[in-house]
C-alpha cells in the first residue's frame, strides 16, 4: 500500500466510501472491455505457446517447453539433437535496431513539429493538432501501400531526386530496411509529436528568458532547460513509437519486400503459412515479456531518479 | 559623454529617446513614447507607475528581450541595442522568479558563471557565498518548489548577483509575496544593493515600495516618464497631476493667481481660499492653474485664524484621522496624526478653521 493510498484510508467517512464504490462501478465496463479484450487473448497465447501444434494448424492440448526451445535450438532430424541457433535471435536483434531508428529518426522529426506548434498562438494551436492527426482519417494499410507508390523506382520520389540533379539513375528505397523505417516514422510520428507538445506546451517560457540573461546561448537554452523539462513527454512519445514499430507488421510486409524478417512478420507467418501456432505464440510471447521487463527496469530507473532528485 | 566631470555620478544606463511600438497600422500599440533617463551608477533607480504604463517594456529593453523601436540604451558608455540577452552584464530578477525547475538552489545559483565557463571550484565557492548573503546557505541542495515564495524570490536574487552583473533588474519581483515578507524584503534588498555596489533598476506599481528603498524614482505613465527624483522631490514636489495624484492621497483644487511677489504665487480658489505657492517660471496674475495640496499639511482648528469649514464625514484610523471638510463648494481632506498631547477631535457637522502650510500648495503644469 503506497502512502497515499494509506492516507486516504485514514480520512475517509462512510460517505466518501459510498462515493468510492460508486466510482468502482462507474470502472467496470473499462474492466469488462479490457478483460475480453486484452487480458483473455493474452492468456489464450500464453497458454498455446506451451501446446504442440496441429498438422493443419490449431494445436494439441499437451503440454510441452517445445516451441521456446525451438526458439533458441534446431533439433536435428535424425538423432534428435538440440543445436544453439541465432537465427530467430537475428530477426528479434534486427528488429530492435529498426524500432530504435525509426523512434529516433521520429523524435527528429517530431521535436521540431512539437515545439512549433506549441509556441503557436492559442487560436491556432489546435488547428496545428487536427492537422497532425489528419493522416489518420485514412487507413494504415492504404498509406501504408500508397507510400510504396511514392518510393518505387518509377514513383515520384526518384523522378524529384533525378529532377533536381541528385541522382542519374533512378535509387532503390522501396523493398529496403530504410524503407521500413521510412514508414514506421510516417506511422507513428502523431505519437511522438502529440506528448512532447503537451510537455512543451506547459512550459514557462520565461524559463528560457531568464536562461537567456544568464549569458546561456540558443543551443545551450535547448540542451539545459527545454530537453529536461519536456522529457517526460519525449519519453513518453519515445514509447509510443517504440513498442508499436518493434512487432509492426504492415510496413515490414509490404515496404521491406519481405527479404528481411522482422517479429511481426514472424509470428504473422508461423499462424498462416507455417502452421505452427503454439511457436507463433511463444515468440509472441517472448517479444512482451522483453518489452515489459525493460519496461520496468526503466519505470524503476526513472522512479529512482526521481526520489533521488528530491 | 557619461562622466560629466568630477563630483558627479558615472551614469551607469543612459535611456536616450527610447520608443517601443507594438505592432503596426492601426492597432499599433506605443508602449515607450521618447523616453530618455540616466540611472546613475551604484544607485537604486525605481520605475514606478501603473500596469501599462510601459515601466516593464523598458526593464525588458534594457535587458535585452525587447527590441526597440526607436533610440539607444548605453551601458557606461556603450549601445548594448545589438547585443542579444546573454551578452550584455545586466542581469534580471523575474516577477515569478523563473527558476529553473529540475536544478537545485546551488545549481539554478551557479547557472551564469557555468554558462560564463568558470571553473568548478570557483562556482561552488561564488555559489556558497552568494547563497549566504541572501541567507540561504543551508539550502544549497533542495529544489526551488521545495521553498516558500520569499525563499524563491532569495535564489532569484541570488541567480541574479552570482555573475557580479553591473545591473541588476528587479521586474516587480516582491509582488507576489504577503505583506509582512514584502516589508523585510524591501529592508533587505536596500541593504544588498548597498553591500553589493551594483546599480538597481526596480520596477514597481507601489508607491511605497518606490518611496522607502529608491534613491531616486522615475515616475511613468502611458509610455512617458513623468518626473525624475528623490522620494521627497517626488512627493513634495509633483510637476503634474499624474504624479501628484499617483503619489500618495492629495487635494486638486483649481485656483487663480491673484498676485505674483518674488517667487510665490499667491493663489484664491473657487470658494475663496487663499492659498500660497512657488510660482513656476512664466506664471501670470490672472491664470487660471490646478493646485496639489497634501492633506497632512492642512491645518484644522476649533476657531480662530483660518478658513470656515464644516467636518462632513471622518475616518478614525489609530495613528491618524482623516476628516473630510467642505469649504463652500468645494470638498478637501484633511489628515490630523493623532500625536501624543493632541487631543483636537470634531464631529460631524462641526465648524472648524482650516490653516495651510506655507509650503502646501503645490501648483501643476497640467
Amino acid at each position: 500500500m503506497t502512502r497515499a493510498e494509506a492516507g486516504l484510508k485514514e480520512v475517509i467517512g462512510p460517505q466518501e466510501r459510498r462515493e468510492l464504490r460508486i466510482r468502482r462501478i462507474l470502472l467496470l465496463p473499462s474492466l469488462l472491455v479490457i478483460g475480453f479484450g486484452l487480458v483473455l487473448p493474452i492468456g489464450i497465447v500464453v497458454v498455446y505457446s506451451f501446446l504442440r501444434p496441429g498438422t493443419y494448424g490449431g494445436v494439441i492440448w499437451d503440454f510441452t517447453f517445445s516451441a521456446y526451445i525451438q526458439f533458441l535450438f534446431e533439433r536435428d532430424l535424425f538423432d534428435n539433437t538440440l543445436t544453439f541457433q541465432t537465427a530467430y535471435l537475428e530477426i528479434y536483434l534486427r528488429s530492435f535496431l529498426q524500432a530504435v531508428a525509426a523512434t529516433i529518426g521520429a523524435f527528429m522529426l517530431g521535436f521540431p513539429a512539437a515545439y512549433f506548434i506549441a509556441t503557436r498562438p492559442l487560436a491556432t494551436r489546435t488547428m496545428w493538432v487536427f492537422l497532425i492527426t489528419v493522416p489518420y482519417w485514412v487507413n494504415l494499410l492504404i498509406r501504408t501501400i500508397s507510400m510504396l507508390f511514392i518510393i518505387r523506382d518509377e514513383g515520384p520520389l526518384n523522378y524529384l531526386l533525378i529532377w533536381l540533379g541528385i541522382v542519374e539513375t533512378p535509387v532503390r528505397i522501396a523493398y529496403t530496411d530504410f524503407a521500413v523505417g521510412l514508414a514506421l516514422i510516417y506511422s507513428y510520428l502523431p505519437f511522438m509529436v502529440l506528448p512532447i507538445y503537451a510537455a512543451i506546451e506547459r512550459f514557462d517560457f520565461r524559463l528560457m528568458e531568464a536562461a537567456y540573461d544568464l549569458y546561456a546561448n540558443r543551443w545551450t537554452i535547448l540542451r539545459e532547460i527545454i530537453l529536461p523539462l519536456a522529457k517526460p513527454g519525449i519519453i513518453a512519445g519515445s514509447l509510443l513509437v517504440f513498442i508499436p514499430s518493434l512487432g509492426s507488421f504492415l510496413a515490414p510486409d509490404i515496404l521491406g519486400g519481405g527479404k528481411n524478417l522482422m517479429i511481426g512478420n514472424m509470428i504473422a507467418l508461423q499462424f498462416q503459412g507455417s502452421r505452427n501456432w503454439p511457436f507463433g505464440s511463444a515468440a509472441a510471447v517472448i517479444l512482451m515479456g522483453v518489452v515489459l521487463i525493460a519496461l520496468m527496469i526503466f519505470v524503476r530507473q526513472q522512479l529512482r531518479q526521481r526520489v533521488r532528485t528530491n | 559623454m557619461t562622466n560629466q566631470g568630477l563630483g558627479v555620478a558615472k551614469t551607469a544606463i543612459a535611456v536616450v529617446g527610447v520608443t517601443k511600438v507594438y505592432g503596426v497600422g492601426s492597432g499599433a500599440v506605443t508602449a515607450l513614447d521618447d523616453v530618455s533617463l540616466e540611472i546613475r551608477d551604484n544607485e537604486f533607480f525605481t520605475l514606478l507607475g501603473p500596469s501599462g504604463c510601459g515601466k516593464t517594456t523598458l526593464l525588458r529593453g534594457i535587458a535585452g528581450f525587447e527590441e526597440l523601436t526607436e533610440g539607444r540604451i548605453l551601458l557606461f558608455g556603450e549601445d548594448i541595442g545589438p547585443l542579444p540577452p546573454n551578452k550584455r552584464p545586466v542581469n534580471t530578477v523575474f516577477q515569478q522568479y523563473a527558476l529553473f525547475p529540475h536544478m537545485s538552489v546551488a545549481q539554478n545559483v551557479g547557472f551564469g558563471l557555468r554558462m560564463l565557463g568558470r571553473d568548478r571550484s570557483e562556482i561552488e565557492a561564488t555559489v556558497q557565498r552568494t547563497l549566504d548573503l541572501v541567507k540561504l546557505g543551508a539550502l544549497a541542495g533542495r529544489r526551488p518548489t521545495q521553498l516558500s515564495g520569499g525563499q524563491q524570490q532569495r535564489v532569484a536574487l541570488a541567480r541574479a548577483l552570482a555573475t557580479q552583473p553591473r545591473v541588476l533588474l528587479l521586474d516587480e519581483p516582491l509582488s507576489a509575496l504577503d505583506l509582512k515578507l514584502r516589508q523585510e524584503m524591501r529592508v533587505e534588498l536596500k541593504q544588498l544593493q548597498q553591500e553589493t555596489g551594483i546599480t538597481f533598476v526596480f520596477v514597481t506599481h507601489d508607491q511605497e515600495e518606490a518611496l522607502t528603498m529608491s534613491d531616486r524614482i522615475a515616475v511613468m505613465s502611458d509610455g512617458k516618464v513623468q518626473q525624475v527624483g528623490g522620494a521627497q522631490d517626488i512627493y513634495d514636489q509633483p510637476v503634474n497631476h499624474f504624479v501628484a495624484d499617483f503619489i500618495g492621497e492629495t487635494n486638486f483644487l483649481d485656483v487663480e493667481i491673484e498676485d505674483i511677489a518674488g517667487d510665490r504665487a499667491h493663489c484664491r480658489s473657487r470658494a475663496g481660499l487663499a492659498l500660497e505657492a512657488e510660482a513656476p517660471e512664466g506664471a501670470r496674475p490672472g491664470a487660471r492653474v490646478s493646485v496639489s495640496v497634501r492633506p497632512e499639511k492642512i491645518g484644522i482648528g476649533a476657531g480662530g485664524d483660518g478658513a470656515d469649514a464644516v467636518v462632513e464625514r471622518l475616518t478614525y484610523l489609530g495613528t491618524d484621522t482623516h476628516y473630510q471638510v467642505r469649504v463652500g463648494d468645494e470638498t478637501l481632506l484633511v489628515r490630523v496624526q493623532n500625536a501624543h498631547g493632541r487631543r483636537s477631535h470634531f464631529d460631524v457637522g462641526a465648524r472648524v478653521a482650516l490653516t495651510f502650510d506655507p509650503d502646501a500648495a503645490r501648483i501643476l503644469a497640467d
